[in-house]
């Protein structure tokens, strides 16, 4: 990573730290002023949505495993954090570490099977297990999950400063924190021996074969620790929506993680959180646009698509994969190239060259 | 006039660039072996003729430049194509195999009864039972059948017994005859009985074109191109 | 006795509509390797389309209505289908995974659009009388709608295995799943093979629609998505490209359902179900009947 895109990230973080003291509005965006409790939730989830794609990300753009049991560990960590601090009175830390080692020994045990085949069958297999599981937390067995009602947090076993809607910008800080530390600790995977493995492994098993590590072994790495920060990002979903909701254990969760990679660009990790920031807004943002009277006084027509945020998205997700591959950060990178060519200045490789290595923030 | 002429060929596998500015003339008759030790691309060479791997440069069929156009209509304009491991569809019968693909209502089915009597017998048997001579056979017949303009073969004697690489060779010849062929063959006593010319490769380029004749009867320049280990004329 | 036949039955009836969306997952699959994740949107809209038609036929609850709503679900899923492939998938020519991302699009989409035109609540599905009725078979009572989604299932079946070993283009789909380069490299045009398969499967998804709908009595707009999950397992327990096989691993995976909803722990089946699948791609990767992908 550049110096410039270092000192570019790092004031990007400062300014969102300082957002909840700032009262800037983004009208249409936004519901309020920055320092609102209402923009804070909704920045605080973009931000841990942004993460969970990020750790999707690890696994389909830097190891090229398409799962779609992602939703499997983000709903663990939910679910498993949620009943240690409501059911089983854990302390906070306690609970934090217990679902982190639940979640992570999930991904093992899930990863060991499922790799096992490759390409469709790997992905049918990992549909599986999300199926399972999401089975399992919809059907209530044993009381434990609270079925379609989900499992609240009701605030009395947490410490006061994540509880109320004044401590929202503590919320949002803790989101924000996770977002930071996901991302980064993604991104040094990605540069460390075992990322550019997985990069390696992603186009060619022979690439690793022949240095005398196995492909399975570097997959399954990949596996666990994508696994394991989806079940750290959701400890903190559940923290900043009050519950765990049994929606996020859906293959259909998992397929919107997909679209959100996607959208921003597979291998390129901050691509990937723009893709979970962007999407959230837009899944958000465009409920209350379509209720909004500009919509409803539309004829039905034009105001049935527009009306559904999965209709826009859907859409704007099949134009991003047909004609601009590479999602944003593609294209962002296309652009950077041409602006460079123009300026008779060769700062990076052409992005087709770029695209064949292991890609990093 | 050469029926297919190359120029400029470039061909990539993966990201891995396999051929280098390849060029070479197919004559309108008789056989052109394709040589060369394992792994020089000879293989991809043929692929890259029809456009099933990923390249640049020139093709011309007759004059006609083809390698803007998709496989099939390729093969469509009259190029047989006999592959590498044969690739006949093991789960269909032979007479489906060989139904599939005829290129109009009337293939000719004498040349192949003539040629191959004994897929006459096997017609309602699944392809993948058959023996690997035999299989080999219905990968001939299936292109023979139809009438081309040239025929791309590879490697048709790689695995097989002796008597059915003479079979095998035989068919060639007789092909050979009326329609032009581009063979690549590791084999050189079907080399020596077959070809006219020879277009020799190495490392993804082309290194030595020529009579056939004047190649095999050098032996030094035989064993400096194709290796030691080959099988050479007695 | 008449509880296991009960169950039969039933689990066959559910068994053929795994088949009809199953069958068409399969034949894509096979023959583009695409996993089309748009075939419960099709299933759904068939449904949806199909009951909106019927209802304009008296009321939809005759035997012409019903007529009415198979024509219109099937050619439904398969007008969808042809659009899907010629203006999406088609210009993704050989990028596999971009495909398979266009079909999460295109799913989306669609659902989306049924949800804002008919709303989210389930909506009670007319069907002539006789459908509620039950016909007592082997000491059972068996509803009637049941039997009536074993027998459309079953003469679709026969008519795909026709397709597929009678004609000639079946022949061509045959041997494209086997190996579809090979078959270019005869001179034969496989995208348009490509596009009748997605046609065939889409057709059978739209009709599998109505008769989900029957089957359940009523419309809703995650009904394609449900049905899917269970299709994809279908499709891969009996191996991806086969017919046959999908056949047989439906009936399978519906039986397995049926018995285990009911003799054990209800939704214990559609738990069982899923393990099965993992099960069965661990040992024989390529499925019941597959070929090796």
């Amino acid at each position: 990573m550049t110096g410039r895109r270092v000192a570019v990230i790092a004031g990007g973080v400062v300014l969102l730290a300082l957002l909840p003291e700032l009262r800037l509005t983004i009208p249409g965006v936004l519901p309020g002023p920055t320092s609102s409790a209402g923009s804070l939730q909704l920045l605080a989830v973009c931000l841990l949505i942004g993460a969970l794609a990020v750790t999707y990300d690890l696994l389909f753009g830097l190891a090229g495993l398409l799962s779609f049991g992602h939703a499997l560990f983000f709903g663990t960590g939910c679910y498993v954090f949620a009943l240690a601090v409501e059911r089983w009175h854990l302390p906070l830390l306690v609970a934090a570490l217990f679902t982190l080692a639940v979640g992570s020994a999930t991904a093992l045990v899930v990863g060991a099977v499922s790799l096992r085949v490759r390409d469709i069958s790997f992905a049918m297999v990992t549909l599986a297990f999300a199926q399972a599981g999401s089975l399992l937390v919809y059907r209530n067995f044993g009381g434990y999950t609270g079925g379609e009602e989900g499992l609240g947090l009701s605030g009395t076993r947490l410490p006061g400063w994540l509880v109320g809607v004044g401590n929202t910008k503590n919320l949002y800080w803790l989101a924000l924190a996770i977002a930071v530390l996901v991302y980064a600790k993604v991104v040094w995977v990605s540069r460390t021996r075992a990322g550019r493995m997985m990069a390696a492994v992603r186009e060619n098993d022979l690439r690793v074969q022949v240095i005398g590590v196995r492909p399975y072994v570097v997959r399954l790495m990949a596996f666990v620790a994508s696994g394991a920060l989806a079940t750290m990002v959701g400890m903190g979903y559940v923290l900043v929506a009050g519950g765990a909701n049994p929606q996020v254990t859906t293959p259909a969760f998992t397929l919107s993680l997909l679209v959100m990679v996607v959208l921003g660009g597979a291998g390129a990790l901050w691509g990937a959180m723009l893709g979970g920031v962007l999407y959230t807004l837009l899944d958000q943002r465009l409920a209350v646009l379509a209720s909004s009277s500009a919509i409803t006084s539309l004829p039905a027509v034009l105001r049935v698509p527009l009306s559904q945020p999965l209709f826009l998205l859907g859409t704007l997700f099949v134009l991003v994969v047909l004609f601009l591959p590479g999602g944003l950060a593609g294209a962002l990178r296309r652009f950077r190239h041409h602006r460079a060519a123009a300026r008779g200045l060769a700062i990076e490789p052409a992005p087709a060259a770029a695209e064949d290595e292991a890609r990093v923030a | 006039m050469n029926i297919l002429s190359v120029r400029g060929l470039d061909a990539f596998i993966g990201g891995q660039q396999i051929l280098h500015d390849v060029g070479f003339d197919v004559a309108g008759r008789g056989v052109t072996a394709l040589l060369g030790r394992n792994g020089v691309g000879k293989t991809t060479t043929l692929k890259a003729v029809l456009g099933l791997v990923r390249r640049r440069g020139e093709v011309l069929l007759d004059g006609v430049r083809i390698d803007g156009d998709r496989t099939h209509r390729i093969v469509a304009r009259g190029v047989g194509y006999v592959p590498e491991d044969r690739e006949i569809f093991a789960r269909l019968t032979v007479a489906e195999n060989l139904e599939l693909a005829a290129r109009t209502d009337h293939p000719d089915r004498q040349l192949v009864d003539r040629l191959f009597p004994e897929l006459g017998e096997r017609a309602r048997q699944a392809a993948g039972t058959l023996s690997g001579g035999q299989q080999q056979m219905v990968a001939l017949a299936r292109v023979l059948q139809n009438e081309n303009r040239l025929l791309l073969v590879d490697e048709p004697t790689k695995g097989l017994a002796p008597r059915v690489v003479g079979e095998v060779a035989d068919a060639i010849a007789l092909a050979a005859q009326r329609v032009p062929v581009l063979l690549v063959e590791q084999d050189l006593r079907v080399v020596t009985r077959l070809a006219r010319d020879v277009v020799v490769m190495a490392e993804g380029r082309v290194v030595h074109t020529g009579p056939a004749p004047e190649l095999l009867a050098d032996r030094d320049l035989v064993q400096r191109l194709l290796g030691v280990h080959r099988r050479t004329a007695a | 006795m008449s509880t296991v036949v009960l169950l039969t039955v039933t689990g066959l009836g559910l068994g053929g509509l795994y088949f009809l969306v199953a069958s068409g997952l399969s034949l894509i699959y096979g023959l583009m390797r695409v996993l089309n994740f748009a075939h419960g949107a099709f299933l759904t809209l068939g449904a949806y389309v199909g009951y909106q038609a019927g209802r304009h036929v008296g009321g939809g609850a005759s035997w012409s209505a019903f007529t009415v709503m198979l024509i219109v679900g099937t050619a439904t899923g398969a007008l969808l289908a042809l659009l899907t492939e010629l203006l999406l998938v088609r210009r993704l020519y050989e990028r596999v995974i971009e495909q398979v991302l266009v079909t999460v699009g295109v799913g989306l989409g669609l659902v989306a659009l049924v949800n804002g035109t008919w709303g989210a609540d389930a909506r009670p599905f007319p069907a002539p009388a006789w459908m509620g009725r039950t016909t007592t078979m082997l000491g059972a009572r068996i509803p009637n709608n049941r039997l009536v989604c074993i027998a459309v299932a079953g003469a679709v079946l026969v008519g795909l295995l026709a397709l597929l070993n009678r004609t000639h283009h079946g022949l061509i789909i045959r041997a494209g799943v086997e190996n579809r380069t090979m078959v270019s490299a005869l001179g034969i045009d496989v995208q348009r093979s490509f596009t009748a398969v997605f046609v065939i499967g889409g057709a059978a998804a739209g009709l599998g629609g109505v008769l989900a709908a029957l089957y359940n009595g009523s419309v809703t707009p995650g009904m394609g998505d449900s049905l899917l999950i269970f299709a994809f397992i279908v499709v891969v327990i009996g191996g991806l490209g086969s017919i046959s096989g999908s056949a047989v691993a439906a009936l399978v995976v519906a039986l397995l359902q049926q018995f285990t909803n009911y003799y054990g722990v209800s939704g214990l089946g559609d738990f069982v179900v899923v393990l099965a699948l993992a099960g069965v791609l661990l040992v024989r990767p390529a499925g019941l009947f597959g070929r090796a992908a």
